[in-house]
């Protein structure tokens, strides 16, 4: 059977778990774990996504995310239902809990799966370097801990019935548990990972004075600003634009990468877009000839012929 | 304080990697070799940390012998002291990796423990996402990942990490270990006496006997080539004709 995690953020649902989801009803029997009362709200739906069973666990170290107390819900909860395989999705929190619950057992943890064969040993094929290589492992281990690659796999409804959900209750220990103490809001609304049009700009656009044209670009559809990491490098723009393998990994309806040459790191972050723009001065570019469409010349003419050309249209 | 920091040689970001025809390295002959992001990062913050509160800064890393580069690398961007932990060119499972680290460590601290061991988020190359926390269980010290701010204070550490429109705080008692991601801080680039020290540095060795886990890999490939055929657009005109037609405007 298989335990698969569902991310929330104080009851709110990492919609990448779904996809992991779709990994886990290919194994094998599915059962879920909420941590935190204030995630069961989330139970209902997940039937729909192949779920048999949802364990919500409750513990005043649930309350909100700690990695330690989710991993040691976890592990006791896997522990107590004969699981086979715990499965999380590949984000931060989730490649975090499951290092965790690998370290408490010290059993492998496979992170960042796009197949998963079960055997006597199991096959599994990674992504490294971001996604960029793959790798085929073999793991050997009574509990088998994976994380899913995010966009790796689309998710889909199976139509299942409602899951029956069920109380679990943990014992856990508030000793050298680490867990939010506090948290601040910096934007509110559309962010970069969430956004359906990212404007993202790199080398090409050549100071940060520069970056106001990709504002007013991403202004016109209610989209944000990226970047590449030769602008960060450059102090163009901060860290938290940056997408890319060490940014934020982003998968908008369209992608307008202006003068960024594409290389690996950053087209590991974006090539989750279902729709890519390059605007370059060279046409060789791996971002030019990688993309969907693709404007050759200078952005800084470019880009504001676009923007005038939305308002002229717009009237 | 005293703070280590463990870092792993990559190949520079950016390269195009390909994988030798046997499937079981990369071919690294026209590679140029770094110190992965998250702990190049890593090193800065710590380098900053004891110009603000005194003490001084180890390097450790399991790796090939080269990786003796990216050590003296640190030590000329502030770094006091460098471990070198042998492993031969090929990776060590994420276990294996974890329970060197741990005896190193403890060797290391025979003489008093770190304040702070920073690690990576993940490395750039293999990204298990696991070594740091595989340690920090093994030395019974708590860890977060994915730190994006690090503050001091009295036996504690206040931690920063970024969340999708936000961050959370934590706070940890020292000592810990912390997962350190790029952004963090920007690394500095050596000094002209920051290399001559370097160069004089005395790298330790550590000999670690390996002890894999149960993770082994078969073979490396490269994803097959999204072939794509590209739309070329002859202006703005027809850059803002695709926006209409996928309903953008």
């Amino acid at each position: 059977m298989i335990l698969a995690i569902v991310e929330h953020d104080r009851g709110t649902l990492n919609e990448l778990t779904l996809q992991a989801l779709a990994v886990a009803r290919d194994l094998g029997d599915v059962e879920a774990v909420i941590l935190g009362s204030a995630g069961a709200g989330l139970a209902e739906e997940l039937g729909a996504h192949g779920v048999s069973k949802v364990h919500v666990a409750d513990h005043e170290l649930l309350a909100d995310y700690g990695p330690d107390a989710w991993a040691e819900t976890t592990r006791q909860l896997a522990d107590a239902i004969g699981a086979e395989v715990v499965l999380a999705i590949g984000s931060d929190r989730g490649n975090e809990v499951m290092a965790h619950i690998a370290a408490r057992l010290d059993a492998p943890m496979v992170a960042n799966v796009i197949s998963v064969t079960p055997g006597e040993d199991w096959g599994v094929v990674r992504v490294r370097w971001g996604g960029s290589l793959h790798e085929e492992a073999l793991v050997v281990a009574p509990l088998k801990l994976l994380t899913v690659a995010p966009h790796a796999l689309a998710a889909s409804e199976v139509g299942g019935p409602q899951a029956e959900v069920v109380p679990f209750m943990p014992s856990l220990s508030d000793e050298g548990v680490t867990r939010v103490i506090d948290r601040a809001t910096l934007a509110e609304g559309i962010t970069l990972a969430t956004a359906p049009i990212v404007v993202s700009g790199g080398r090409g656009v050549g100071s940060a004075e520069n970056f106001s044209i990709l504002e007013e670009l991403a202004d016109q559809f209610g989209g944000v600003v990226g970047c590449s990491r030769v602008a960060t490098n450059n102090g163009w723009r901060p860290h938290s634009d940056q997408v890319g393998q060490t940014g934020t990994r982003v998968a908008p309806d369209l992608y307008i990468a202006c003068g960024i040459s594409g290389a690996i790191q950053h087209w590991v972050g974006m090539m989750a877009s279902k729709k890519v723009m390059a605007i370059n001065t060279d046409a060789e570019a791996p971002m030019v000839t990688k993309a969907d469409y693709a404007l050759v010349g200078n952005l800084h003419e470019i880009v504001p012929a676009i923007i005038e050309e939305i308002r002229n249209r717009r009237g | 304080m005293r703070i280590l920091v463990c870092i792993k040689r990559v190949p520079a970001p950016g390269a195009r990697i390909v994988v030798e025809p046997d499937g079981q390295t990369i071919d690294t002959a026209n590679l140029g070799f770094t110190i992965s992001p998250h702990e190049e990062c890593a090193v800065e913050a710590a380098v900053q940390l004891v110009e603000q509160h005194g003490g001084n800064v180890t390097v450790m890393t399991l790796g090939p012998e080269g990786a003796e580069e990216q050590l003296r690398h640190a030590v000329s961007v502030g770094a006091t002291d460098a471990i070198l932990i042998p492993a031969g060119e090929r990776d060590w499972d994420p276990q294996a990796t974890a329970r060197a680290l741990t005896d190193a460590i403890g060797d290391a601290e025979s003489d008093g423990a770190f304040d702070l061991i920073l690690f990576g988020n993940e490395s750039a190359d293999s990204g298990g996402y696991q070594v740091g926390v595989r340690v920090s269980r093994a030395l019974g010290r708590p860890m977060v990942n994915g730190i994006k701010g690090i503050e001091i204070g009295k036996g504690v550490v206040t931690l920063r990490r970024e969340t999708d429109g936000g961050s959370e705080l934590y706070e940890l008692p020292l000592p810990a270990v912390v997962g350190v991601k790029e952004g963090i801080t920007l690394p500095r680039y050596p000094t002209l006496r920051g290399r001559l020290a370097s160069k004089k540095a005395d790298v330790r060795t550590f000999e670690a006997g390996e002890q894999p886990g149960g993770q082994s890999m078969v073979a490396l490939a490269n994803p097959p080539e999204q072939v794509k055929q590209t739309v070329m657009l002859t202006d703005a005109a027809a850059a803002v004709d695709v926006m209409e037609e996928l309903g953008l405007l």
